[in-house]
């Protein structure tokens, strides 16, 4: 009983479908979206803190370790969930085939600098220079 | 009845306009809404992040813009678009399990939802009003 010739189409197609790449996509928008409400929750507090404080206050609390770890947690998951999200969008309403995958690049390549921005600057808010 | 030439009159699948408008229509679409925004509002955050990188020059033109009305208007619908995203994705999460289906329970959802937003929103500006001590 391998997979073989055996195996019914499901098992084949599992996995891969139309966009080659199953229900990653589905997968991971849940799998951030669960991880956002944490993360934002904390981002919050970390806003609500930083509230009316002057430039050197706000600089020594977003470079401190747990709210930069929190920060940059944050905005890798929200950023990958945007994308994807994003994409979403981008296949509903875009039907023109080179438009739609212009698109979808441009997509990953915004979702990518915001969070390379972010992570760089907390991280040299957090290591100074 | 063979020989009419009017051409047949084919059932068209409905679309939208068919509908009567729900809430959890309107809700569908505005977690759509949301989420776009937010989506472009990380750009805010990372001008803001940036910013505070690179020194109290830069720092101090992102808090003059957070300052002014239409900077405090910007960040008042981002916090609301969070907080709606958030709570509308909560919706989601438990659809997803195959829950909260049923006539009045995906009514209360979306009421919830929708009030709940609202209602944070206004809690957390009232608070952070009071933490800075009023309107600068």
């Amino acid at each position: 009983m391998g997979i073989g010739r055996m195996s019914a189409p499901l098992a084949r197609v599992r996995g891969l479908g139309a966009a080659k790449a199953g229900t990653d996509a589905f997968w991971r928008q849940r799998l951030t979206a669960v991880a956002n409400i944490p993360l934002t929750i904390g981002f919050v507090l970390i806003l609500v803190s930083l509230l009316g404080r002057s430039y050197p206050a706000v600089k020594q609390i977003l470079g401190s370790p747990l709210v930069a770890i929190v920060m940059l947690g944050f905005f890798v998951s929200i950023t990958w969930h945007m994308r994807l999200g994003m994409q979403v969008i981008i296949e509903d309403y875009i039907h023109n085939e080179r438009i739609k995958i212009a698109l979808i690049m441009a997509n990953t390549f915004f979702a990518f600098a915001v969070a390379l921005a972010c992570a760089f600057a907390i991280l040299k808010l957090s290591f100074g220079v | 009845m063979a020989d009419t030439k009017a051409p047949v009159e084919r059932p068209l699948s409905p679309h939208l306009q068919v509908y009567r408008l729900t809430l959890t229509m309107v809700m569908s679409i505005v977690h759509r809404i949301t989420g776009a925004a937010l989506y472009f509002g990380t750009l805010l955050l990372a001008w803001w992040l940036v910013a505070a990188s690179y020194g109290p020059p830069a720092y101090a033109d992102v808090e003059w813009f957070m300052g002014s009305i239409v900077g405090r208007l910007i960040l008042f619908g981002y916090t609301w678009a969070l907080i709606h995203h958030m709570l509308g994705g909560l919706r989601y999460l438990i659809w997803d399990t195959g829950h909260g289906f049923g006539p009045s329970e995906r009514e209360w959802l979306v009421r919830a939802n929708l009030i709940g937003s609202i209602g944070l929103t206004i809690i957390l500006w009232v608070l952070g009003y009071l933490a800075l001590g009023g309107p600068r």
